[in-house]
């Protein structure tokens, strides 16, 4: 067992072991309160220049299958749990997390009091970290990590870089891609669209040279204001086609509109959060991965209202348009079986007919 | 929604005296939902038969009525207080079966009752199963194979048709009570048969098994606005085929992936939505451990056990929140009362591993059989929290108090395949099994092929026996110790294998620093701050329960419910805490005991969730340093703690080591009782057998005889002859222990009677005397109570009473004790034990006397004086009306244990019944616990010849009210010889209509059993008192008992004379 430690921006030092790959990369430590779904996380290309540590003590316990990736290529830039599991079983397992980790050089740390280090996060909020060899000059460490900054460039390391189609005979929906979960395409393949997946700096022209019925726009990871491409595209399509974001994709269109960003403390990432639909009173326990929300004031005069929050800190969690057949919501809609579509995406494909018609 | 406005009053039922299958986490659920709906301002009246409980305390709710919990008596309480609304969801199968039986009488309607929570309609698709089914397939949940059948026949067919095995699940039924698994026709025949007629409705489904999948458990709540929320979700370590109760269980679910997880949260909320259920429910899954496949096996609509241990097990208080839901309020208004910065509609999210693990009866119990299976056998349960699955099960080990400190039992086989067979038939000992396989280098796989265990447990059990090679290679090694810690061994477990005391690994841990630190349990894994004052320890970096600078005092809890020692002794434990609180101590709780009140966060300054070892009570001393630790209400759990605590220098307030020693060293207590000048039964010790025959001989038979070492009945028994005593002695040679002498003393017989004292170290104050209505030789806890004594002279009383005062000052007691006294016919008063701490009575003679025991006794142990409290040495007044404590069994649900009753205990649970005369305060005790009393009907004898002569007298009382009288041979014959009508029976060998028989079609509402020592008629009394329980027939072994329910059947008769005879 390797020894290793987790060097925080604020000084805090973790003294662990090491496993996964053995090079290091800086990134924002955030921490995951979901029990399960790890693997989910790691190759979820919104915790792209994170470093995600799992509030939960034991991790890896199923190991990693070939069915349940987000993505092809893990973003994350490290993992910080309390025990990984070195003998993983389940029908579905095909290597360890050890395995997985040190295959798409992920480094992890362990052995560490992870409960200590969420409250750290949840008092000084998000912020830099890197994980070093024991005996690494630790003081330089930490005032690398204070001088330097966190990329910006988050979402161009993480889109595609050529459209590419998942052919049907249907509807035409184009996603842009800022770092689309699989789960999106998993979703409309549910329906049987037609599906394009288009760069995140794809013009509005070529878009709409693709005639689409719907534009959906992806979660994807980092600030919002770092893609202010996407937003002056998707200020050009806006009212001309059915529009839906989630989670960033939500974000950039509220940016589209007018509206505010701004940075949380330490985020939301779990599984348990509570929303509240405003217009039927209804919550719904949501899976959410986000740094930055929709500041409500700034929605005022943008055309936009409110049609979801979050039970627990009021933050704006859905928008619609008044005028346009725009929405999105910040947290990640599932459906969890092949047979129940989630009600957001009967509401998208609802707006796609209603469109087809006007036209 | 705003909470309701149109009621004003709620009546809530409570679940009953405590048997198998359902336990203290009702006391903890009704005591948290009278307190709820206390809060936002409702009335609430109870009902609930058990004195024993926190929730029938007076100040639980506005009108408490400890009355049967039956049609009738519910039916008064609901006519004198015309409460609006009726809550039964939280009170167990006993509460959701009365509220259905109100409503079914019309009794709700003609009253203008409203059932609140989940409606009646939802609970019957629920419970029904034929209901359930349906709705089942409307919603597209899959269901195994499964049909209802009414006739054993029905289910053969159908077994032939599906294929066997099969499971037979018996309608209506408590813990799953005589359903089994059926591997082939035979088996299938005798369970259905025995579940048909253990069903309220004859029903039993028959379900193809699933046996080997994995057992998956949501715990979810749902409001009137269909917000719906998993709680917690668990894993059951066995798979399919053992009940949930008798499972070990872990919390959350440790071997699922993510979308596995999701489509069984899928999946029940789907359920609890289409079920409506407003409250709390419980959805039993069935998950292939191979595919995606999955079956909903069973769905509680109510609080249930387990929703008490996912309440321990996150923090979220189910049980408060389904009382607030089910007067309107939704989960999404309702704040989260652990972090109080954010809602109840959420799902906590945990940041530990739980693990449960079941108690079982066996130790008291050696002949039950021990196989699991679908029926529950468990009487209580630990829960243990850690970090890593091996930390959080090895907690939970040592704190199951089976003199266990690790996974190694000393008695099981050596040979592989004795090891294999006890693993095959799934025993309650298997993971010991399990684990001497996997030390002897047997392969995890080959352990999963014959168990379906799946192998990341076995894999983390082989991961302790990786870890106990290394500890032995590597003795006193500071590295491995603290690894070893981590992963949860006990100090006692290590010293023993590096020759050490457990004091020496504890001291040379201190002085390394290899000390635990304490985490909170806050339902959201840090993610929100939160204050709860709920603890468990882990050998980690941050230690998270800040000591304040108040005065602390730790109260020691009395851990799993036993036999033995049941949820009275939490009662006294949440007693004494509140008066600490009331007092300005700052109060800390230690247990490990996820059923009970006294584990609920919110009833002390703080809870710390922890095993109950001296390891384990002194990390928490060092880091308390509180003013001491009070050790009397935990009963013999804590008592047991006080002195290698006091070796750790630590102060045990109240009665002091010294006087518990007195009181529970033999020789030291027969010392002082002869310098008090205190007559006790003649008694010494024996080592061998031929001094027990010495003894025997010069005292006289009958003799009791026990090792010395065992409190509260274990092993003891009434001898009789020579011959009798070397049978004991060759048994209790061989099991008990081979150093520890066996006591022999003189059997007196005569009246028995208890009294529970409170002495502050110079005067005693007597709340009460309770006489038993079964003679001396039956244990206390078995017997039925009657307070005030209905037969003592006035000058026995005063004897009593001058001895009880005489033992509290000479013996320096400070708070409780409790004395058993044995009155011969001479009116010779003896002291039978002394028990230095609180009792199984205490609640019982509390709530009856409304002198609240604990309470007072606390204050004392804290230094205030009797008199300071404002009472006077000496015996209370008594009250005119007359309480009844009556035992209640789970002998049902306990294969092949003997039902006659002795000094060994025996009950599970009590009731209580209370009214103007013994008759009636009798009768209600009796219909609470479960006893029926028909006015007319026929009775069983079977009876020895030493009790043939008392006998008569009964019979001709039965006979006098018009009981028809059945009798084996011998009885009949002596019946008849004296003139008393009788009709024969023959002995249970015979082909023809046997006494068996006449049990098996209920023909008989009692049977008088009492045992003989003659060897041929053993065998066939066992097999009448276990055919009478497993047939819900009362199977009295003691004539007192029998004499009683006859005072009470002969109030309710009217003889019919005709006008020659008057």
């Amino acid at each position: 067992m390797k020894e290793r430690l987790l060097i925080l921006e604020d000084g805090h030092v973790f003294e662990g072991e090491g496993f996964g790959a053995d090079t290091y990369q800086m990134g924002e430590l955030v921490f995951n309160t979901g029990m399960m779904g790890y693997q989910e996380i790691l190759t979820d290309a919104s915790y792209y220049g994170q470093i995600v540590m799992m509030t939960y003590p034991m991790i890896g316990n199923y190991g990693i299958n070939r069915d349940d990736f987000e993505s092809v290529d893990p973003a994350v830039f490290g993992l910080v749990v309390g025990e990984y599991c070195q003998i993983p079983h389940n029908w579905r397992s095909e290597m360890s997390l050890n395995e997985f980790m040190t295959l798409k050089n992920i480094p992890g740390i362990c052995n560490i009091d992870t409960r200590e280090l969420t409250k750290i996060i949840r008092k000084n909020g998000t912020m830099k970290a890197i994980m070093a060899d024991k005996g690494a000059d630790v003081a330089a460490i930490i005032e690398q990590l204070k001088q330097t900054d966190l990329s910006k460039d988050q979402v161009s390391k993480v889109s595609i870089n050529k459209p590419f189609q998942i052919p049907n005979h249907a509807d035409r929906v184009v996603l842009i891609d800022l770092g689309s979960k699989n789960g999106i395409i998993r979703e409309l393949n549910l329906r049987q669209l037609d599906i394009v997946v288009v760069p995140y700096n794809t013009s509005a022209e070529d878009i709409l040279a693709l005639s689409p019925d719907g534009i959906m726009i992806s979660d994807g990871p980092g600030n919002p204001d770092d893609v202010s491409e996407t937003i002056e595209t998707l200020k050009k399509l806006i009212g001309k086609v059915p529009m839906f974001g989630i989670s960033m994709g939500y974000q950039l269109l509220a940016k589209a509109c007018g509206a505010k960003t701004y940075k949380l403390k330490f985020g939301h990432r779990g599984s348990n959060h509570p929303v509240i639909d405003l217009a039927s009173g209804q919550s719904e326990i949501t899976a959410q991965n986000h740094s930055y929300a929709v500041e409500e004031e700034s929605l005022k005069g943008t055309g936009l209202i409110m049609t979801h929050k979050a039970l627990n800190d009021n933050s704006v969690q859905g928008i619609k348009h008044e005028a346009y057949a725009v929405f999105g919501v910040q947290y990640h809609p599932q459906s969890i079986d092949s047979e129940h579509i989630h009600p957001l995406y009967d509401q998208f494909y609802q707006m796609i007919e209603a469109h087809k018609e006007v036209r | 929604m705003p909470r309701r406005q149109d009621i004003k009053k709620i009546m809530v039922i409570g679940s009953g005296p405590i048997v198998i299958g359902q336990a203290a986490e009702f006391d903890y659920a009704g005591t948290q939902a009278c307190q709820s709906l206390r809060e936002e301002g409702y009335e609430v009246v109870l009902i609930n038969s058990n004195p024993a409980t926190i929730m029938t305390d007076t100040a639980v709710a506005d009108k408490v009525y400890i009355e049967p919990l039956t049609l009738e008596f519910a039916a008064r309480v609901i006519h004198k207080e015309k409460p609006d609304a009726i809550l039964g969801t939280l009170g167990g199968q006993t509460g959701l079966n009365l509220v259905v039986e109100l409503a079914n009488a019309g009794i709700l309607e003609a009253n203008g009752v409203e059932v609140l929570g989940t409606e009646l309609d939802a609970i019957e698709k629920a419970e029904d199963r034929e209901k359930f089914k349906e709705l089942m397939m409307e919603i597209g949940e899959p269901i195994p194979d499964s049909t209802i059948v009414y006739t054993v026949e029905e289910a053969v067919v159908y077994a032939e048709e599906i294929g066997y095995p099969v499971v037979v699940r018996p309608a209506f039924t408590l813990g799953g009570t005589g359903g089994g698994f059926a591997r082939n026709e035979e088996e299938l025949r005798d369970i259905t048969k025995n579940g048909l007629k253990l069903s309220p409705v004859n029903q039993c489904l028959i379900e193809k098994s699933i046996a080997g999948f994995k057992e998956i458990e949501y715990e979810v709540m749902r409001d009137n606005k269909d917000n719906a929320i998993v709680v917690c979700n668990m894993e059951n370590v066995d798979p399919v085929g053992i009940h949930t109760g008798d499972s070990i269980v872990v919390a959350p679910t440790q071997t699922l992936s993510n979308r596995e997880h999701q489509m069984l949260r899928n999946s029940a909320l789907k359920i609890i939505r289409a079920l409506k259920i407003c409250g709390g429910c419980n959805v039993q899954l069935a998950l292939d451990p191979n595919s995606f496949k999955y079956y909903v096996i069973e769905v509680n609509p109510r609080v249930s056990r387990s929703s008490a241990l996912a309440s321990k097990a996150t923090g979220y208080p189910i049980a408060k929140l389904a009382a607030k839901t089910a007067v309107g309020l939704t989960l999404d208004e309702i704040i989260n009362p652990v972090t109080k910065s954010s809602y109840a509609c959420f799902e906590p999210t945990i940041d530990y591993i739980v693990t449960k693990l079941p108690r079982f009866p066996f130790d008291k119990f050696p002949s039950a059989d021990r196989r699991l299976g679908t029926q529950m056998k468990a009487t209580g349960e630990v829960m243990a929290l850690g970090r890593n699955f091996e930390e959080s099960l090895l907690k939970a080990i040592r704190s199951i108090e089976m003199k266990v400190d690790h996974l190694e039992i000393k008695d099981l086989p050596e040979s592989e395949e004795e090891l294999w067979q006890k693993v095959k038939q799934r025993d309650d000992e298997r993971i010991y099994a399990i684990m001497k396989l996997l030390r002897k280098g047997v392969d995890s796989q080959k352990i999963y092929d014959f168990t379906k265990i799946d192998r990341f447990f076995i894999d983390k059990l082989a991961h302790i026996v990786a870890l106990e090679k290394e500890m032995k290679e590597n003795p006193k090694n500071l590295t491995t110790l603290k690894k070893l810690k981590k992963f949860g061994f006990a100090d006692s477990y290590i010293a023993r294998n590096w020759q050490m005391s457990a004091k020496e690994v504890y001291d040379l841990r201190k002085a390394n620093g290899i000390i635990p630190v304490y985490k909170m349990v806050d339902t959201c894994a840090a993610e929100f701050e939160s204050s709860t004052p709920y603890f468990y320890s882990t050998y980690l970096h941050e230690n998270e329960s800040i000591v304040s600078d108040k005065p602390k005092v730790i109260v020691l809890g009395s851990g799993p419910i036993r036999i033995g020692q049941g949820v009275e002794f939490d009662y006294a434990t949440v007693h004494c805490v509140m008066t600490l609180r009331n007092a300005g101590y700052e109060a800390i709780v230690i247990n490990n005991n996820p059923e009970t009140v006294s584990t609920d966060f919110s009833i002390s300054d703080k809870l710390y969730f922890e095993p109950l070892t001296t390891e384990d009570v002194m990390h928490i001393i060092d880091l308390e340093k509180p003013l001491g630790v009070i050790v009397q209400f935990g009963g013999q759990t804590a008592i047991n703690l006080a002195d290698s605590l006091v070796e750790h220098g630590v102060k045990i307030l109240g009665t002091s080591l010294k006087s518990i020693d007195l009181a529970e060293d033999r020789y030291e207590f027969e010392a002082m009782l002869h310098q008090l000048n205190i007559p006790q039964p003649k008694g010494e010790t024996a080592l061998t057998v031929e001094e027990a025959l010495d003894i025997a001989n010069r005292i006289e038979y009958p003799v009791l005889v026990r090792p010395s070492y065992v409190l509260g009945g274990r092993a003891m028994e009434i001898v009789h002859s020579d011959e009798d005593l070397r049978k004991y002695m060759a048994n209790a040679m061989k099991e008990i222990s081979h150093d520890a002498p066996i006591l022999v003393d003189k059997y007196i017989v005569g009246k028995e009677v208890e009294i529970d004292a409170i002495c502050d170290g110079k005067e005693v104050f007597i709340p009460g005397i309770m006489e038993h209505i079964e003679r001396a030789g039956i244990h206390s806890g078995d017997s039925i109570s009657v307070y005030p004594s209905q037969t003592l002279s006035q000058k026995v009383k005063d004897t009593i009473i001058d001895y009880t005062k005489r033992i509290g000052k000479g013996f320096e007691f400070i708070g409780l004790f409790n004395i058993q006294f044995i009155v011969d016919r001479n009116e010779t008063v003896y002291v039978l034990e002394v028990n230095p701490r609180s009792s199984r009575t205490i609640p019982f003679l509390s709530k009856i006397t409304g002198i609240s025991m604990a309470d007072i006794a606390t204050h004392c142990v804290m230094g205030q004086s009797l008199k300071e409290q404002g009472y006077e040495e000496g015996y209370y007044p008594e009250k005119n009306n007359v309480y009844v404590k009556a035992p209640v069994f789970s002998f049902a649900k306990l294969r092949s244990v003997d039902t006659t009753l002795g000094p060994e205990m025996k009950s599970t649970g009590e009731a209580m019944g209370k009214d103007a005369t013994l008759e009636k305060a009798l009768y209600k005790a009796l219909i609470a616990s479960g006893v029926k009393v028909p006015t007319h009907g026929s009775v069983l004898m079977t009876i020895a010849d030493k009790d043939k002569q008392e006998v008569l007298s009964l019979a001709k009382r039965f006979d006098n009210i018009g009981y028809g009288i059945y009798a084996t041979s011998g009885t009949c014959r002596f019946l008849r010889e004296n003139g008393i009508p009788v009709e024969e029976v023959a002995r249970v060998n015979a082909e023809e209509f046997n006494v068996l028989d006449l049990i098996i079609k209920g023909k008989v509402n009692y049977v008088i059993n009492t045992m003989s020592t003659d060897k041929n008629t053993t065998l066939d009394g066992f097999l009448i008192r276990r055919y009478s329980a497993e047939n819900g027939i009362s199977c009295l072994t003691s004539l007192d008992t029998a004499d009683a329910i006859l005072k009470v059947l002969e109030t309710l008769s009217f003889s019919a004379v005709a006008m020659s005879e008057v």
